[in-house]
């Protein structure tokens, strides 16, 4: 269901629709099919909502990564940046709560987005200002996140109020009109994402700056300016997959967002977005971010591989899916 | 101990001295704090290894106020070389009568431990043994085996022996395999049928994902287990949120605090969990204190036992102050 809403507006969105563009969506579907062939099971509505609803972290994500990359950065430190803003979020509505009560909950999440924005500025500015790979910057920035969720959780879990836990649970568990949170959560961001790169005098500055840096300087383009703002950008993302994320299991460990980073990148380049800058997908990295999620699902599904081999069909599903990206673009 | 005002290290000075007279170590109450322990443990980077360091910190704290000739010093690494490292670093600086280890990994540590050893200090290995076992003058450890097996025979007595069930695993490690095989030979015995098991690294959030899709593979499941308690937590909401009521028990390991306060309240989709505590550190220390303190030999292997904690017996294993 998802994936048919995500085709159609990709193709209103494309002036110029080529076959390269549509790659990522044309991979989802047949991912799709196979999964329905392999097992009926998979094509439940309660199974398919599951999916959805589950990739939304990192399909929010993945839509501030897509800025990020297409002006010419990159950022590893998403997954860490993840579990500290949870991790702040938390303290707060825990602090707030006696006071406030369920408004606590909203304080939490408004801290939520600013810690995240700062966070982004920091990447942002160390990168831009002090001219450092953006590979070396968010590394280090990954440990730093990792370090401070690990000691504000004694390396234990921290989780929130129980008071709170009743009121916050259906943003994640609940739906409107059938339709669950996380989804509508992550249709909002993608049409904002996808309204500010495409339709924006700022979208088209930002991935001028990705595709050739000196010659967008010339033209009058603040280069710097534009990669922190992804950077920012990046971070408010972050802070609402955060948001979307807490009342799921209502804790964060020292665990929380490992490695999404990694899940991240490959579902923007999945979804078409070049990782050396100057063409963003929006709508392809929610794709991508689908396509994972869906693989690891149907392998689940399927008794087809052992238990020890699954994350080398994972592999190799997404090498493929790239190799047969390269050949439709290529005509 | 060092932040303790005067008075009361007088005076536990005086109970400590009380304590040990009788045991006649006259010489040894004659210097201060002479028998240094070091306690070489991973830093806290996961629930366990959380409740490892704690343990070892509150080990610290009694044992330095009981004996005032004992030194414990706590070094907590990051990764197998830093310990190694952090060994290196402890035992050039000072005479160590005796090192306390919960090594990272068995090969990498086993030389750097053989060095601390010849230079004649007793050596306590926790946990996973080194390569070479003739290194260790004490090993403790936890019994993962009993851990997997003590968990299937209950789950097998209430089943009445048969049923159908979904195991989730952790990071593929010995710990895990040997869990695992402690598991799945004492279900081999029975009807029960194991119809799915996968890897979900010990993480929360990969638990409930896959539970999820083990919710919506099969339509029925009698009991499920996760073979830590970190990933039942997820699996428990994945089952909350399908509403499922064919799953009579969602059973975890390991001890974690959470679930052994479900134990204690009596739940009964999760009336029971099985230890393997990170206080093993703790037992470590103070039996690497006697052999100095109270010169109780100590040398050999102890095996700590995974009872079934049961709702009666829940708050031996119940540390409401650690982080696990």
């Amino acid at each position: 269901m998802t994936a048919t809403t995500t085709t159609v507006a990709a193709v209103k969105e494309g002036r110029r629709i080529r076959l390269g563009d549509l790659a990522p969506f044309i991979a989802l579907a047949v991912i799709i099919v196979l999964g329905a062939l392999i097992n009926q099971n998979f094509v439940s509505s309660a199974n398919l909502l599951n999916v959805a609803t589950r990739s939304a972290f990192i399909a929010i994500i993945a839509v501030g990564a897509t800025f990020v990359i297409a002006s010419g950065g990159l950022d590893l430190s998403v997954g860490s940046m993840m579990a500290f803003v949870t991790g702040i979020m938390i303290m707060t509505m825990n602090a707030l709560a006696p006071a406030l009560g369920d408004w606590a909950i909203l304080a939490g999440a408004g801290t939520a987005l600013i810690v995240g924005m700062l966070c982004g500025l920091f990447n942002g500015v160390i990168v831009t200002v002090g001219r450092i790979e953006p590979f070396i910057v968010t590394l280090g920035t990954m440990g730093i996140f990792r370090a401070f969720i690990t000691f504000m959780t004694d390396g234990g879990s921290l989780p929130i109020d129980r008071s709170l836990r009743e009121a916050y649970r259906p943003v994640y568990f609940g739906d409107f009109l059938g339709i669950p949170y996380p989804i509508l959560i992550t249709l909002a961001v993608v049409l904002l994402g996808a309204f500010l790169l495409y339709r924006t005098k700022y979208g088209r500055r930002l991935t001028s700056a990705g595709s050739n840096a000196d010659v967008a300087r010339f033209s009058g383009v603040n280069v710097g300016g534009m990669r922190t703002s992804a950077y920012v950008i990046q971070g408010f993302c972050v802070a609402v997959a955060a948001i979307c994320y807490v009342p799921r299991l209502g804790a964060a460990t020292p665990t929380t967002g490992q490695l999404w980073e990694l899940q991240v990148i490959t579902a923007v380049v999945i979804g078409g977005t070049l990782l050396r800058g100057g063409k963003g997908r929006v709508w392809g990295s929610v794709a991508g971010a689908l396509i994972l999620e869906i693989i690891a699902n149907v392998m689940v599904l399927s008794d087809l591989v052992s238990e020890y081999l699954v994350a080398a069909v994972q592999g190799a599903i997404i090498i493929i899916a790239m190799l047969a990206h390269r050949f439709t673009s290529s005509r | 101990m060092r932040m303790m005002n005067e008075t009361s290290r007088m005076v536990l000075s005086a109970v400590a001295l009380a304590c040990a007279l009788p045991l006649g170590l006259g010489e040894a109450l004659a210097q201060e704090r002479d028998v240094k322990i070091a306690v070489s443990i991973p830093a806290a980077t996961h629930g366990w290894t959380g409740g490892v360091v704690y343990h070892a910190e509150q080990a610290e704290k009694e044992i330095e106020a009981a004996f005032p000739n004992i030194d414990v010093i706590v070094s907590t690494a990051s990764s197998a070389t830093a310990q190694v490292s952090s060994l290196e670093d402890l035992s050039a600086t000072q005479k160590l009568a005796a090192l306390v280890i919960l090594p990272f990994t068995s090969e990498e540590l086993t030389g750097p431990v053989e060095q601390v050893k010849s230079k004649g200090t007793f050596i306590t290995v926790v946990d996973r043994g080194l390569t070479d076992p003739a290194i260790q003058d004490l090993y403790v450890a936890g019994d993962n085996i009993a851990v997997g097996a003590n968990t299937a025979r209950w789950l097998s007595d209430q089943l009445g022996g048969k049923g159908e069930i979904v195991v989730l695993r952790g990071i593929p490690t010995v710990i895990d395999d040997e869990r695992i095989k402690g598991f799945s030979d004492v279900i081999a015995e029975t009807d029960i049928k194991i119809l799915d098991i996968q890897y979900a690294n010990w993480n929360q959030d990969e638990a409930f994902t896959l539970m999820q899709d083990y919710l919506a593979k099969y339509p029925k499941i009698d009991a499920v287990w996760a073979n830590d308690d970190d990933m039942l937590l997820g699996v428990i909401e994945a089952v909350d949120q399908a509403g499922r009521e064919d799953i009579r028990f969602a059973l975890g390991g390991n001890g974690m605090k959470q679930v052994i306060e479900m134990v204690k309240e009596g739940d009964a989709r999760t009336p029971i969990s099985t230890p393997y505590p990170p206080s093993m550190i703790k037992s470590a220390i103070y039996m690497t204190a006697g052999q100095f303190a109270g010169q109780a030999p100590m040398r050999g292997s102890f095996k700590l036992d995974a009872p079934l904690i049961t709702p009666e017996n829940a708050d031996q294993f119940y540390f409401p102050d650690s982080p696990f």
